[in-house]
Order: C-alpha cells, then sequence, then structure tokens
C-alpha cells in the first residue's frame, strides 16, 4: 500500500477516480453506458470522445515541457489548422469528396507541422525564450486564421469531415482511436528509440548534454514540430466537431489546460524526466471535471475557479513537502522501502 | 603605514555547511588604509570567508570585530551597516539603468515629489569623480565596458560610505590597461583609509598592488605575510600544500615511463590554437599512449587550455590535425565523433544527469553519438553497464540507483564510464581527482596509467603535483593565460613546477631540458 501512495502516478489517478464517484453520486447513470445500434453512448464514452483535443495538444506540450520550453502557440494552432482545412474544403466545390476532405485535413496538418517547426526554430537556432517565441504565434495564429477564413467563420456541409469528430467505428467514437493512435505513436517515438532518453537529458542539464555530445538542437527542433503537428490534428477534430471554422474561439485557452494536465500527470514545469502516462490521465481529469462542473449544474463562469482547486489539490499532493508531511503522521518509513520507490520508472 | 587598530579582526573563525567544515578556525585581519589579498586554491574557503564577513553566511564558531566592535551578522544588511561594501565577479549591476542609479540604489534621494534626480545625480557624479572616472552619469550602465561598470560598481560601495571594501576577483574579465586604471583607483583609495580586500587568481597583480596577503588552504589559514616579505615560490608552495623539498612519486608502480613521448607517435597536432586576450596561441602535440599533465594555478588558463582542444569552447586562431589531417572541433559532438572526450571538473552542472540512473548516464555520450534513431539494443546495453560498473567498481552495485545520490567518487566513476563506453582515443580530464576520496583517487590515478599503456592518450588536469609528477610523461605548465612550457618528465622535481608557475618557463631554466615545444 506504501509503496502504491508513493507511485508518482498515484495521485492523479486517486483524482481521477474521486472525480467519478462524485459524479456517480450525483448522478447514478455517469456510469452507465447504452448499446444503440452497435454504437456506445454516455457519459463516459463522452469524455473519451471530447478529450481528444486536449490529449494530442497535451502530448505535444508534455514533450515541449520536457524540454524546459513551453508551446503557448497550440491554441492559434488548432484555429490555423481548421480554417486552412476548411476553406480548402469549402472552396474545392466537391465537399464530399474522400480525395477532397484527406487534401483539406493534409494541408491543415501539413501547415501546422510547419509552424511548430517555426516555434522551433526560433527556440533552438536563434534562441529566443520559449515562452516569447510560442506567444509570437500564439497572438499572430488568430489573426492569420483570420485572414484565412476571411474573418468570416466558414461552415461546411461533409459527411466525410464531420466523421472525424463524430464517426463511430467498431462501436468506439473515431476521435478516441485518434488520441490512442497520438499516444502510442508519441509512447514509441520516446520509448522505443532513445529519442525520450537524450530528450530528458538535455530537459535536466543542458551543458553537460551537450558535454556528452548530444546534439540538443535537433531534438528540440523535432519536440516543437511534433507539437504542432498534432495541434493540428486537433484542430482537425475542434473543426469537424463545429463542422465550422471558428477563428477566434477554436481552441481557445486549450495552452493553459494542456499545460495543467501535463503538471497534474506528474511532470515539472523544470523540465526533464516526463511522463505520457501522467499527461493522459492528467488530460482525462481535466475532460472529466469539465463535465462534472456541468453536470452539478454549476454556471460555466465558475468552472475555472473548480479546475483551479482541483489542480492545486493534485499538485499539493505530488508535491515532496506535502507528501512528507503527510507520512510523517503515520508510522516512520522503514528504510528499505524508501529505496525501492527510488526506482520507480518514467515508463510511459 | 599601518594604523594599530585592525578594522576587522576575526578570530577562529569557522564555518559549516551541512556536515562539511569549509572554514576551520580562521583568524583574519585588515586594517585601514591597506590593501589586502586573499589568496588560495579552488575550495580553500575564500568565497566562504567573504561570505562569513558580509554576513551572507553565519559562523558557527569564533568572533568578528568591526572597528573594534564584537558583531554577530544575521544578514548582508547588517554588514553594509558597518561599512563593508563588496564588488562581487559577476557584477551586480542593472545594465539597463543609468550610471546615477545604479550607483545611488536602494539609496535614492528623495525631494517633496520623490525622487530628487538632480540631487541624486550630483551624488553619483561626486562619487565618479573621487575615482577620477569621466561618465555620463545618466547614460545607460550597459553602454560602458566591462572595466568602467567595475569602477562604477566600487563608485556605488563608495557612495554607501564603504570603510571596508571586498572585491572578488575583480580584474578576471579586464584587459592590462583597465587592470592599471583600477589599480590607480585602489591606491588612491587607500590613500584615503578604506581597507581593500582584493581577491585574484593573478599572482602578479597580487604582488603589484597588494600590501598584505593572508593564504588559505583546505578550510584553514596557512599564514598572513607583509608582500614584500615573502617569496612567490612560497605563496604557491604554501597555496598548493607542496612542500618546497620533492617527495618520492610512486603513484604507478610501472608502466607510464617505457611508454615515453619518444616511442610514442603523435597523432594530435595543435598549431597556434588560441583565444584574443585569455590563452596565447600555443602548440601542443600529443602522442599514442601517452599521459600529459597540465600544471598551473586556477584561473591561469588550464581548463581554458584543454576546453579548446576538447570541442567545448572555440578557438580564434590555429588549428588542429588528428591523423595529419585538419580537423574542425566545432563542439563537444563534433569532438567525440574524432575520438577526443573531455570531461569536465564541475560534476555537478557539467558532468551528471543527476536524476538519470547510473545505467542511463554511462550509456549517454554512446547513445548519443549513435543518434537517437538507433537506440542501443538491451543486451548490449547491460552487459556495457555492467562491465563498466565492474571494472571501475561503482558502489552502489545497483544500475537504476539515481547519480545524484551517489558520492563525488563514484560520480566521477560513472563519468569516466560514460567517456570509456566510446573508447576514445584522446581522454581530457579536467581535475579528475578533485573533491573525492582518497582510496577512489588511487582507482583513478591507477585507471589513468592503465588506459595509457593500452594505447589511449590522457591529457589532464591536476592541482597537485605529486599526482603530475607522478603519472605524466609530460608537463605542460600553464601561467596567466600562456602555456609556459611542455617538459619532458624525467626526473622533473616538483621545484622545478612550482618555480615554473611562480616566475615563469625562464625561471630556474637549465636543471631541466625543455625539449618540448615542437
Amino acid at each position: 500500500m506504501r509503496t502504491l501512495t508513493r507511485h508518482r502516478l498515484f495521485w492523479p489517478i486517486a483524482a481521477l477516480v474521486a472525480l467519478v464517484v462524485i459524479n456517480t453520486l450525483s448522478r447514478p447513470s455517469f456510469l452507465s453506458v447504452t448499446v444503440n445500434d452497435g454504437e456506445l453512448y454516455g457519459s463516459l464514452i463522452d469524455i473519451l470522445r471530447n478529450s481528444a483535443p486536449l490529449m494530442l495538444v497535451g502530448i505535444g506540450m508534455t514533450l515541449v515541457i520536457a524540454t524546459r520550453g513551453i508551446d503557448l502557440s497550440v491554441g492559434a494552432i488548432i484555429a490555423i489548422s481548421g480554417a486552412v482545412a476548411l476553406s480548402y474544403i469549402a472552396n474545392s466545390g466537391s465537399p464530399e469528396s474522400l480525395v477532397t476532405v484527406a487534401t483539406g485535413i493534409g494541408l491543415g496538418i501539413g501547415v501546422s507541422l510547419v509552424l511548430g517547426l517555426w516555434n522551433g526554430f526560433l527556440v533552438s537556432v536563434i534562441g529566443i525564450q520559449p515562452i516569447i517565441a510560442t506567444l509570437v504565434l500564439m497572438l499572430a495564429g488568430r489573426g492569420i486564421a483570420m485572414l484565412i477564413t476571411q474573418g468570416q467563420i466558414t461552415t461546411i456541409t461533409s459527411g466525410p469531415y464531420d466523421f472525424i469528430a463524430s464517426g463511430y467505428v467498431f462501436g468506439l467514437p473515431v476521435p478516441f482511436y485518434i488520441s490512442v493512435v497520438a499516444v502510442v505513436a508519441a509512447a514509441l517515438l520516446v520509448r522505443r528509440t532513445a529519442f525520450g532518453v537524450l530528450l530528458e537529458a538535455v530537459g535536466i542539464n543542458p551543458a553537460a548534454s551537450r558535454l556528452a555530445g548530444i546534439k540538443s538542437r535537433g531534438i528540440i527542433w523535432i519536440v516543437y514540430g511534433f507539437s504542432g503537428l498534432l495541434a493540428g490534428a486537433a484542430g482537425i477534430i475542434y473543426s469537424s466537431n463545429i463542422s465550422a471554422a471558428d477563428a477566434n474561439n477554436a481552441g481557445l485557452n486549450v495552452e493553459v489546460d494542456a499545460i495543467l494536465a501535463v503538471v497534474i500527470g506528474g511532470t515539472s514545469l523544470a523540465g526533464g524526466k516526463f511522463m505520457l502516462s501522467g499527461t493522459v490521465i492528467g488530460v482525462l481529469i481535466i475532460q472529466t471535471l469539465t463535465a462534472t462542473v456541468t453536470f452539478l449544474g454549476v454556471p460555466p463562469a465558475v468552472t475555472p475557479l473548480f479546475k483551479a482547486i482541483v489542480v492545486i489539490v493534485v499538485c499539493l499532493l505530488q508535491s515532496p513537502k506535502v507528501r512528507q508531511l503527510l507520512t510523517k503522521r503515520r508510522k516512520p518509513t522503514p528504510r528499505a522501502e524508501r529505496t525501492e520507490t527510488v526506482k520507480v520508472s518514467a515508463a510511459a | 603605514m599601518f594604523a594599530d587598530e585592525p578594522v576587522v579582526q576575526m578570530q577562529g573563525v569557522s564555518v559549516d555547511f551541512g556536515g562539511v567544515r569549509a572554514l576551520d578556525s580562521v583568524s583574519f585581519r585588515m586594517f585601514p588604509g591597506e590593501i589586502h589579498s586573499l589568496i588560495g586554491e579552488n575550495g580553500a574557503g575564500k568565497s566562504t570567508l567573504i561570505k562569513a564577513l558580509t554576513g551572507v553566511q553565519s559562523i558557527s564558531a569564533g568572533t568578528i570585530r568591526v572597528r573594534g566592535e564584537q558583531t554577530a551578522f544575521t544578514s548582508p544588511a547588517d554588514a553594509q551597516r558597518l561599512g563593508i561594501q563588496t564588488v562581487y565577479q559577476e557584477m551586480d549591476l542593472l545594465p539597463n539603468l543609468s550610471v546615477a542609479e545604479n550607483i545611488m540604489l536602494g539609496r535614492e534621494r528623495h525631494g517633496r515629489f520623490g525622487i530628487n534626480w538632480k540631487l541624486m545625480e550630483a551624488d553619483a557624479e561626486r562619487a565618479l569623480d573621487e575615482l577620477g572616472l569621466d561618465l555620463d552619469p545618466r547614460s545607460a550602465l550597459g553602454t560602458h565596458s566591462l572595466a568602467e561598470q567595475q569602477l562604477v560598481a566600487i563608485a556605488r560601495a563608495l557612495a554607501a560610505r564603504a570603510k571596508i571594501l571586498i572585491l572578488d576577483e575583480p580584474t578576471s574579465s579586464l584587459d592590462q590597461n583597465e587592470v592599471s586604471e583600477l589599480f590607480r583607483v585602489l591606491h588612491s583609495l587607500r590613500e584615503s583609509g578604506v581597507a581593500v580586500l582584493f581577491i585574484s587568481h593573478f599572482l602578479d597583480q597580487v604582488y603589484e598592488v597588494s600590501d598584505r596577503l593572508t593564504i588559505l588552504r583546505d578550510g584553514r589559514s596557512v599564514g598572513e605575510f607583509l608582500t614584500s616579505d615573502i617569496l612567490r615560490i612560497d605563496v604557491v608552495s604554501r597555496m598548493t600544500g607542496t612542500r618546497t623539498r620533492g617527495l618520492p612519486s610512486p603513484l604507478v608502480a610501472d608502466g607510464g615511463a617505457e611508454l615515453s613521448a619518444g616511442a610514442a607517435r603523435p597523432f594530435f597536432r595543435a598549431h597556434h590554437v588560441g583565444v584574443n586576450g585569455a590563452i596565447a596561441p600555443f602548440d601542443l602535440q600529443v602522442g599514442e599512449g601517452e599521459v600529459i599533465g597540465i600544471a598551473g594555478l586556477l584561473g591561469s588558463g588550464r581548463s581554458e587550455l584543454v576546453r579548446l582542444l576538447s570541442g567545448v569552447e572555440r578557438s580564434d586562431s590555429g588549428e588542429i590535425e588528428i591523423d595529419e589531417k585538419r580537423v574542425r572541433l566545432r563542439s563537444p559532438a563534433s569532438a567525440l565523433s574524432q575520438g577526443v572526450a573531455y570531461s569536465s571538473d564541475n560534476r555537478a552542472v557539467e558532468g551528471i544527469i543527476g536524476d538519470f540512473s547510473i545505467a542511463e548516464n554511462i550509456l549517454l555520450a554512446l547513445q548519443a553519438e549513435r543518434g537517437w534513431l538507433r537506440r542501443l539494443p538491451k543486451q548490449h546495453r547491460d552487459e556495457l553497464v555492467q562491465s563498466y560498473m565492474t571494472a571501475l567498481d561503482i558502489r552502489p552495485a545497483d544500475p537504476e540507483a539515481l547519480v545524484k545520490t551517489l558520492s563525488g567518487g563514484n560520480q566521477q566513476k560513472v563519468l569516466l564510464a560514460r567517456w570509456l563506453a566510446l573508447a576514445p582515443r584522446l581522454l581530457v580530464l579536467d581535475e579528475p581527482t578533485r573533491g573525492i576520496d582518497m582510496a577512489t583517487k588511487a582507482e583513478i590515478q591507477r585507471l589513468i596509467a592503465e588506459l595509457a599503456a593500452n594505447g589511449m592518450s590522457v591529457i589532464f588536469i591536476s592541482a597537485e603535483f605529486r599526482e603530475l609528477v607522478g603519472l605524466s610523461d609530460r608537463i605542460g605548465v600553464m601561467r596567466d593565460g600562456r602555456l609556459e612550457v611542455v617538459l619532458e618528465n624525467d626526473d622533473l622535481s616538483e621545484d622545478r613546477l612550482l618555480a615554473i608557475i611562480a616566475y615563469g618557463s625562464q625561471a630556474g631554466a637549465g636543471d631541466d631540458a625543455e625539449s618540448d615545444e615542437r
């Protein structure tokens, strides 16, 4: 039990379970999943479906934060990605064609990748502080999206495009699969290759990493590019969900939620060791929280307060100082167990 | 020349950091109207003494008297109230603010409507005048040269009515003319009765400017002398702890000597490599299996020298050849790919990845060389880690233990394992045996000898002459940014090294052949 509570993911998972319990108590139907036409419906399914954009952005953010960086531009990239894809599809004259939709998606994600690489260029080559470098695009990005949509909210009617956010495959919503693919791809990238290790080394100690021969420039560049790419994919899901490109509101404040998810998941903003699994839990917590607030009938305007409280509690529980206070009250820990917990790995 | 009453008197002062005694019952005094130098090697306790005197660090034993009054500083503000002002090496000034604002910071002149700028600028101008400085008080500080900024920092201390002025390595980033200018100012301060504590690694400057000096070693005071009463060679030997008579040096029972430079084929050549204003262009050749020791005081450029050879810093001039082919060592990565590995003396900042395990730390450079796409296969990883942990006897024997929890000696071994895993041709070690226990030290010395016997070349820096003489085939001596001489180490005496460090290569020439500046 003791080792369990010391696991890095214990408190995030506990918080998630607590949220589910609160929801179930206040509304027993929360846990129920109904099958309709071979498709699953229910609050839990909604959470899985709706968390997809944040999941993608959060994964990218985790890697960026591990390099001691931050990417504030993800929300703006979501807007641009949607704007590019929908403008192309809307102007193509054949919105129902699979080829058109695929090209639109490719363009949206492609542009996002370029924007991410631009961020990476500013940070790793020019040496601008990440918060400033990505702030540029955070502010300019919505303007760019506005230019692309010519100040309008571009809407389309396209079956194939709608399928991305609303479709079902084998009974589960498509965005859920996209999340899974992104998580698995990222996990393979960082843990099957040596990318994760070198990335963490750069985040923990840049000077020592340089002397060890690590070319941090390339690594940092890739990470920002990856973050841009994932934000672009999130933008496609988001715009598909509303069948519209809204330059002003698409992905608004998503960077804040993503950073919160990363922190709740136990990755330090100081960089270094990161946990993709923690971020996954963090994203689910935030999404469940958003759902909870709605279920409990709290006015949406007060939602941020609830988020803040949960975030503070989870972060406090993870801080070594608070943990020490909590464990001091109980029996003193035998030495052997302590050393054991040091080994907890950061495997995703 | 000196007033009878010391303005600062520290007696039996000790400072502990956790369990470590950084300053061990040190006595130290300063008189008004004198320039007093505090000298010692890395870790001798210079900065700790300053911290104790400026109230930054509380003392665990002893007394500090300032102008006769016993004091118990609890904060730097206490010390400043008594007229103790410090100018730090990395000047704690604000380059975006004006010269006047910097001088008067914290002591702004207030009028009825907030700050009275006219008055403040007049005050600042007066402080500048006292130093004979002709600067516009309204200009931004950052637009002036480093030397002028340094003098502004002194003006700031004077404007606060400093009676005791501490200058922590004020000359490290100044050129020759600027140093003279600084010394002129220090002399005029001495005239006005200020006690100046001057800290520098440059012996020449210490001798040029100071009246009195105190030598620290290993947290203890080794003595206080009038500068005119003590020879440089005695200062150096007291700093380094070398007794002036040579010690037997049986560090390496066998090996080393047979594989001397003459037999070795030089594969690494540096021609006129240097950095403007820091490292004078030098030539150095390294033979296969050769061990070259680098001697020199801290601040002599010994670290900079080896960092130029291993791609950590870039040179302004000269070229490096490996196997008769010109190579450009643009970065540590490019040097590593040419078989040159560098291990820093600053283990915490430039060595270990603290949150990584022993295994990850050992494999880091090898993995970096392969690139991230080609991860070392797990079996290969485990074998490598296991073999190095056994060969170097790294404790704890758990490859998953976090490196930050290891002792200094074991961290050093992990780093050595990291470089050895690359099988470099030239291993450059910056003070590999500093700050580690005796047993590990001996192991590392033995390892260096073994590696060389197996054909790896080693360049290492050491502050210990015994170690240099015991391990090296040749010894290079750095002095004031110059590689003075590279000597064959056949019966080279520690005295001889001492003399060169203190006086330059001309000193005592003749008893040893200065064979090598090939």
